[in-house]
């Protein structure tokens, strides 16, 4: 038993309504409380608060799980492969003949990217498959994509052309970046294989090229000045090197 | 499925609960429970033991934690027209609360959802939130105050406006 005399505190009310209190003070508290009407019309009104809180919530817990949020679904679905593949087969990139874009700054902490990645892998999976909506902005309408891009984005977002590499703009659209906008661009061969470039702003002032791939998806990453780029297609590593290789030729042009 | 698996998905219902509150919208607070599944199992092998309904709720926490952030610089949206005079009191009272806890400061929020609602102790409280056990309760203690006071001031608008 503790001393009834010892005056209650605020904090003891708090824990009072919430099953906090040791037991051997619950009773002085009460007492307390039968004395002071005031106080114990607050603490009343804590508990009509939760009642309240409980009543507007609780029907959530009956309602129907909707089905993106079930579980053997994110796990089927390919977000977490990324995640390990990009922190374990983290490859410097031998860039096949692409000397002058080997040479670039040192190595960031692929930490920088990993998220980044990330963010570009999971768009490019879930627009490629999109037949009637891939894009926002249509390739037909490329001078305002860019402009409107480059507006919203706040660095010079330009759309490669990729026409020696048999790909045609699809369009793009604005996406929310890891730390702000983001822009993405598809593209389209004849025979209807997709690649994306992504850009966000990037911690990163410069880095090398990187590779990650598993599975059917691969993606090549890097920074420059301040701006990540990633090239993302499918696993033929030397196509993607390609079509990376000219995104970042033209990059350099327009940038430099 | 791994026990692992189970205890997260057992978890969804509350985790729902929670993120509709603290983040008002159910796309966007869904939006929070996928993204929080997710780095969960994609965590799982990280996962070494202990208290995986904690451990959802720091992820969820921490997430809406850093989507307020990057909202920060935007105007709040608060419905401007939600008084329906024939809502039964229980739904009037749900809005007044929903509306009071909009206007609390993240932290607070967060205390007093996953004290008053989710049922977790102050010393989980504390380890979701990274602080010592008074930290919470003051928190807890000005959320309570502010709700309070918020709510009552509605009422009292109404009143005056009737």
């Amino acid at each position: 038993m503790t001393d009834p005399r010892i005056p209650v505190t605020e904090d003891e009310l708090h824990a009072y309504v919430d099953n906090e209190l040791p037991a051997e003070r619950r009773g002085d508290v009460e007492a307390w409380l039968a004395a002071h009407p005031e106080e114990a019309a607050r603490v009343e009104s804590w508990r009509s608060m939760a009642e309240v809180l409980h009543a507007r919530y609780d029907t959530v817990l009956d309602e129907a799980v909707p089905k993106r949020l079930e579980i053997e679904r994110l796990v089927r679905q390919p977000r977490r492969w990324l995640y390990g593949a990009i922190a374990a087969t983290l490859v410097a990139f031998v860039a096949g003949g692409g000397v002058g874009w080997m040479a670039r700054g040192a190595a960031a902490a692929p930490s920088v990217f990993q998220n980044f990645t990330l963010d570009a892998l999971d768009a490019h999976r879930l627009y490629v498959v999109e037949v009637r909506h891939p894009v926002e902005v249509p390739g037909s309408e490329r001078t305002h994509l860019q402009q409107w891009l480059t507006k919203r984005c706040g660095w010079d977002v330009r759309a490669p052309e990729l026409a020696a590499a048999g790909l045609k703009l699809v369009g793009g659209r604005l996406l929310p970046g890891p730390s702000g906008p983001a822009s993405f661009l598809m593209y389209e061969s004849a025979s209807g294989e997709r690649f994306t470039v992504y850009t966000a702003r990037a911690e990163a002032e410069t880095t090398q090229m990187r590779y990650a791939a598993q599975g059917t998806e691969s993606a090549l990453f890097w920074a420059d000045r301040g701006v990540g780029y990633v090239v993302s297609g499918g696993n033929d590593r030397g196509r993607l090197t390609q079509i990376a290789q000219a995104v970042y030729d033209q990059m350099e042009k327009n940038g430099g | 499925m791994t026990a692992f698996r189970q205890s997260v998905e057992a978890m969804i219902p509350a985790l729902r609960r929670y993120a509709r509150a603290l983040a008002r919208d159910a796309d966007i607070a869904d939006d929070l429970v996928q993204d929080t599944l997710v780095r969960a199992l994609r965590s799982e092998r990280l996962f070494l033991g202990g208290d995986v309904r904690s451990w959802l709720y720091t992820i969820l926490t921490n997430l809406n934690k850093n989507r307020r952030r990057s909202l920060a610089r935007r105007p709040q949206f608060m419905p401007l027209l939600d008084n329906n005079p024939d809502a039964s009191g229980t739904e009037a009272e749900g809005r007044d609360i929903a509306r009071a806890l909009a206007t609390l400061v993240e932290e607070q929020r967060a205390v007093l959802l996953l004290v008053m609602l989710e049922g977790l102790s102050y010393r989980e409280v504390a380890d979701i939130q990274g602080v010592p056990i008074g930290t919470v309760m003051s928190r807890l203690a000005r959320a309570r105050a502010h709700v309070k006071a918020s709510i009552e001031g509605e009422r009292t608008t109404l009143r005056r406006v009737k």
